[in-house]
């Protein structure tokens, strides 16, 4: 049973804005171990960049407020540190991946200089030379070819995909033990992102680093997650293992999302279905279930109380309705079945 | 870079004769002469005194003297003060001028940058209040009404500087500051601005995810990157500081080339303007490319039309 | 984290009725958008700096519009004091010809304000038609323009604007001429920016396929879009041309007397600094006041404006 190193305790940020005070998470909570990869998906405005960013307290405070909830990395809670405290913590224990390359680095310094720094910065003891010694053997690392002349380069001298690589050795500088990578896929070409995802997932056999993924793309949480959170309107409704909410999927919007995912292995004609509507304002976050107005599938209680989390399995939790007993048997649709039939029978044919 | 170069001088030469043969033709439909304003000429002597300097020549003919005397950069002698030679005017006024210049912009680069700096950190409290509105203040209060209220205040009424003329340090502080004051205010604006976009921009961002603190990260990525655009407004500066200089000098009585300029358009002394125009020419258009080689040397992003990195 | 499914108070079973999606209600929930202009007028009217600009430029205009319409004094009559510190008969005291300053002012604001305004409008017309012929030309003739525009912002602008008014005698028209010389290629690069980045968007072909001729183009299509970047470079034209107006007047070659713009009255007054100060002090204070009202304004347009600070 490998360690946790993080929990995430009932966690509330607001933010402060003209129009008044959004609260982008609304009670998040989730558990992180060692050595394995939680993805958290979901769509734009679900909170999941804050989720991500305010892990690691990067979320600029004003506008942005903790309003509450614990964030514990190994045990320790992170919200009450101060700033000095925090950029101890910051690329040394907990590094980030970011979604652009191209505006993630520093156009006008040398991309070698980038990692040296987290290295110099978090080891006060290494001298310069070691640090560039180590700084090319990351770039090695991350498959950057000619890794001593890329040292010198700048930024604009690399293609995307080198971009983002040089981002994750940048990440990797300071040997930390949690990644957290906000889209790092989603501005890379398809071909691309299968390199950097086979990358990441190297590295973190190799170095048993956990990683938090996020994306909205269900395709890539398939291929790298070990456990999934689906995010939605600032709550996590769908928690479990990458199998569990694939092969078993519990909340009306985690069926959307599975069926508005362009499927082009499964042979069944199917439509792609989209959820209608749009997430909901969250200045004034609906009394219910936040989701109940785009579900086809809600009760009249999804109108009047907020679900709370139910058990499906001791590693599967959903946050609806539909999962009390009073609740009438809603089955997973047609549509969502049939690819999930077409998962199981892939994945047998892959012996996974 | 070699080839860059070239390309710019090439457009400067360009630049240059457009300028000196508009000059001329606008000196050409000026009305009055150099001496038909002041004293009294008979006659004969002042058609005598058009002959020598070449006035009553079809002005073609003028055109081409005029070309081959800037080319040569014989100036002639200024047609006002006989026996001045234009280019021992310009030659003995503009080292004064140039200090002036030069102090006026470090002051205006010093204090633009510092103002804009401290109010894009304090944004939206009081620090970038107060400097916000002094740089607005400074670009709105022009250079001359400035120089006026200095003089009256500063000098004339408290006594802590003298009043005019150019006998040493001191005499240059209130012009300097007189001239600096709106470009530093537009400087301010500028890196405010400046600092302010890359502030919020992902590199920095990600400095801070990597750890780095606070003001390292300013210093180390967010200025350098926020100054480039300042960089830019050195052409407009060098430009403005030079106009600038011409009612300042005036003002504060400092004999340089801006004051002669002044007077020499006042007494439509031909051969002074057109030297000076000249003069001025070429350094505001060697200034800008001077600025622009900079930038390119500072930006490792940009690459020179024509030039190869 | 989770909830023993037996906790709740019991529901009524009515409670569990599937009832489905709300669409109507979803579109209500979603955040109400504002309509452009209106967010902008808001973002704007938070910029205390900039309403200040608004209020002062309001009062500036109105009294240069009535004051001297309703004053008891002329801004060219003589009265005789000369030179006279401000007082209840002379607000803002009278210079060497003994006239009225406080008239005089307000006089000046009005050739000042027209200056400026003027010389902002021609500067958008010319740049509005150079900028969009440019732009909707495309190739060789676009590049023409542009060089032609480049290098006339690249020769140091005011040495020619004094040389042309020394020779054009100074007037208003001239003046006027002057400062439109160079000020509408600014305004012809903003505007063929704008062009260049709708000319071949579908509505604007057509538009075209429909019949609709290069003016109409201009007019209907491309100012509306460009109105934005249009808008604050005419109110930072302004203030530039006020204060390029002064600088020429100071050098004695603006409006000629007894004009009184406050250009040449800041000149004068400068002259009798020791005797007569406030012949200085009232030209200059509205000079500033207005050039800062306007930069103001403009600066708080670009900021309401600004895309970047959307949501």
């Amino acid at each position: 049973m490998s360690k946790k190193l993080l929990e995430v305790n009932d966690l509330k940020i607001n933010f402060k804005t003209y129009a008044g005070i959004v609260q982008a998470v609304r009670g998040v909570s989730f558990d992180l171990y060692e050595g394995e990869t939680l993805a958290i998906v979901g769509e734009s405005g679900s909170g999941k960049s804050v989720t991500s960013n305010s892990i690691m307290k990067l979320i600029p405070q004003p506008p942005g407020i903790y309003a509450g909830g614990e964030i514990l990395f190994n045990g320790r809670d992170l919200v009450p540190l101060s700033e000095k405290e925090m950029a101890k913590v910051r690329g040394n224990e907990i590094a980030m991946i970011f979604q652009d390359p191209m505006t993630a680095l520093n156009p006008t310094m040398r991309v070698g200089r980038q990692i040296t720094e987290v290295i110099l910065k978090h080891n006060k003891h290494v001298s310069g030379a070691e640090a560039k010694e180590r700084a090319i053997k990351l770039l090695d690392l991350v498959g950057i070819p000619m890794p001593e002349k890329r040292f010198r380069q700048y930024p604009h001298e690399f293609s995307g995909g080198m971009r983002q690589r040089v981002v994750i050795a940048i990440a990797l500088a300071a040997d930390p033990k949690l990644l957290i990578a906000d889209e790092p896929t989603t501005a890379l070409d398809v071909t691309i992102q299968a390199q950097i995802l086979e990358l990441m997932k190297d590295i973190q056999k190799k170095s048993n680093t956990s990683i938090i993924f996020i994306t909205h793309d269900l395709g890539v949480v398939a291929n790298v997650a070990d456990r999934v959170a689906v995010m939605y309107a600032g709550q996590i409704v769908e928690y479990g293992t990458v199998n569990d909410i694939f092969y078993n999927p519990r909340h009306p919007y985690t069926w959307g999302l599975l069926g508005s995912m362009p499927d082009l292995k499964n042979d069944v004609k199917e439509e792609l279905r989209t959820i209608p509507g749009s997430p909901p304002d969250l200045i004034h976050p609906p009394k219910g279930d936040a989701f109940a107005a785009r579900n086809e599938f809600a009760m009249a209680i999804d109108y009047e109380q907020e679900p709370p989390m139910f058990k499906v399995s001791d590693t599967h939790y959903a946050k609806t309705w539909l999962l009390h007993p009073d609740a009438p048997e809603v089955p997973i649709p047609d549509a969502i079945q049939q690819r999930i039939n077409g998962y199981i029978k892939e994945a047998q044919g892959n012996g996974k | 870079m070699i080839k860059y170069i070239l390309k710019r001088l090439g457009y400067i030469l360009i630049a240059l004769y457009l300028i000196v043969t508009a000059t001329f033709f606008l000196m050409q439909l000026a009305p009055g002469s150099p001496f038909a304003s002041e004293r009294d000429f008979p006659p004969q002597i002042e058609a005598q005194l058009n002959a020598k300097y070449g006035l009553d020549n079809p002005w073609y003919v003028q055109y081409k003297d005029y070309l081959i005397d800037t080319v040569t950069f014989d100036f002639g002698e200024s047609m006002k003060y006989k026996g001045r030679s234009t280019n021992d005017m310009i030659a003995e006024s503009f080292p004064i001028s140039l200090t002036l210049g030069i102090e006026a912009m470090i002051i205006s680069i010093g204090l633009g940058i510092l103002l804009g700096v401290i109010a894009a950190l304090y944004h939206n409290k009081f620090p970038d209040y107060l400097a916000s509105t002094i740089a607005v203040l400074g670009i709105s209060v022009p250079s001359f009404i400035l120089a006026g209220l200095m003089q009256y205040f500063l000098a004339f009424k408290l006594g802590l500087f003298p009043v005019s003329g150019w006998k040493g340090f001191n005499y240059s502080i209130l012009p300097a500051l007189a001239i600096a004051i709106s470009h530093a205010g537009f400087i301010a604006k500028l890196t405010r601005s400046s600092m302010l976009e890359q502030s919020s921009s992902d590199y920095v961002k990600m400095a801070r995810a990597k750890g780095i603190g606070k003001w390292t990260t300013v210093f180390k990525h967010t200025l350098r990157n926020a100054l480039l655009p300042v960089v830019t407004y050195l052409g407009p500066l060098t430009a403005g500081v030079v106009t600038g200089s011409f009612i300042i000098e005036q003002i504060f009585a400092i004999p340089g080339l801006g004051k002669h300029f002044v007077t020499s358009i006042t007494n439509r002394d031909y051969t002074v303007i057109m030297g000076t125009t000249v003069f001025y020419s070429i350094i505001l258009l060697f200034a800008v490319l001077i600025v622009d080689i900079l930038y390119s040397v500072i930006d490792p992003r940009i690459k020179l039309r024509g030039a190869k990195k | 984290m989770t909830q023993n499914n037996q906790q709740f108070d019991k529901f009524s079973p009515d409670m569990f009725k599937i009832v489905g999606n709300r669409q109507d209600e979803s579109e209500k929930l979603a955040a109400k958008s504002v309509s452009f202009w209106k967010e902008v007028i808001l973002r704007f009217s938070q910029n205390k700096l900039a309403i200040f600009g608004i209020i002062v430029l309001v009062i500036v205009t109105l009294m240069a519009i009535f004051v001297p319409m309703f004053s008891q004094y002329s801004y060219r009559e003589q009265l005789g004091i000369y030179n006279a510190a401000p007082s209840a008969a002379n607000w803002f005291g009278t210079d060497d010809l003994g006239r009225d300053i406080f008239v005089r002012v307000w006089q000046g604001a009005r050739i000042s304000l027209f200056i400026g305004i003027t010389a902002a409008v021609i500067d958008l017309i010319i740049g509005v038609l150079w900028g969009s012929i440019s732009g909707l030309a495309g190739g060789r003739l676009d590049n023409i323009m542009m060089r032609i525009a480049d290098i006339l912002s690249a020769v140091p602008y005011l040495l020619v604007v004094i040389i042309l008014l020394v020779v054009l005698e100074p007037g208003l028209l001239p003046m006027i001429i002057a400062l439109s010389i160079t000020g509408w290629v600014n305004m012809a690069r903003i505007v063929r920016g704008e062009v260049l980045s709708i000319k071949n968007q579908e509505y604007v072909l057509a538009a075209r396929t429909l019949g609709a001729n290069t003016w109409h183009l201009i007019i209907r299509h491309i100012v509306p879009n460009a109105l934005g970047a249009i808008l604050v470079t005419m109110t930072l034209t302004i203030p530039s041309a006020i204060f390029t107006e002064s600088f020429l007047s100071y050098l004695g070659l603006g409006v000629p007397a007894p004009t009184a713009s406050w250009g040449t009255m800041a000149s004068e007054g400068n002259k009798a600094l020791t005797s007569a100060p406030w012949r200085l002090f009232f030209p200059a204070l509205f000079i500033s006041l207005t050039i800062f009202a306007f930069n103001a304004v403009g600066d708080g347009l670009r900021d309401a404006l600004d895309p970047k600070l959307r949501k």
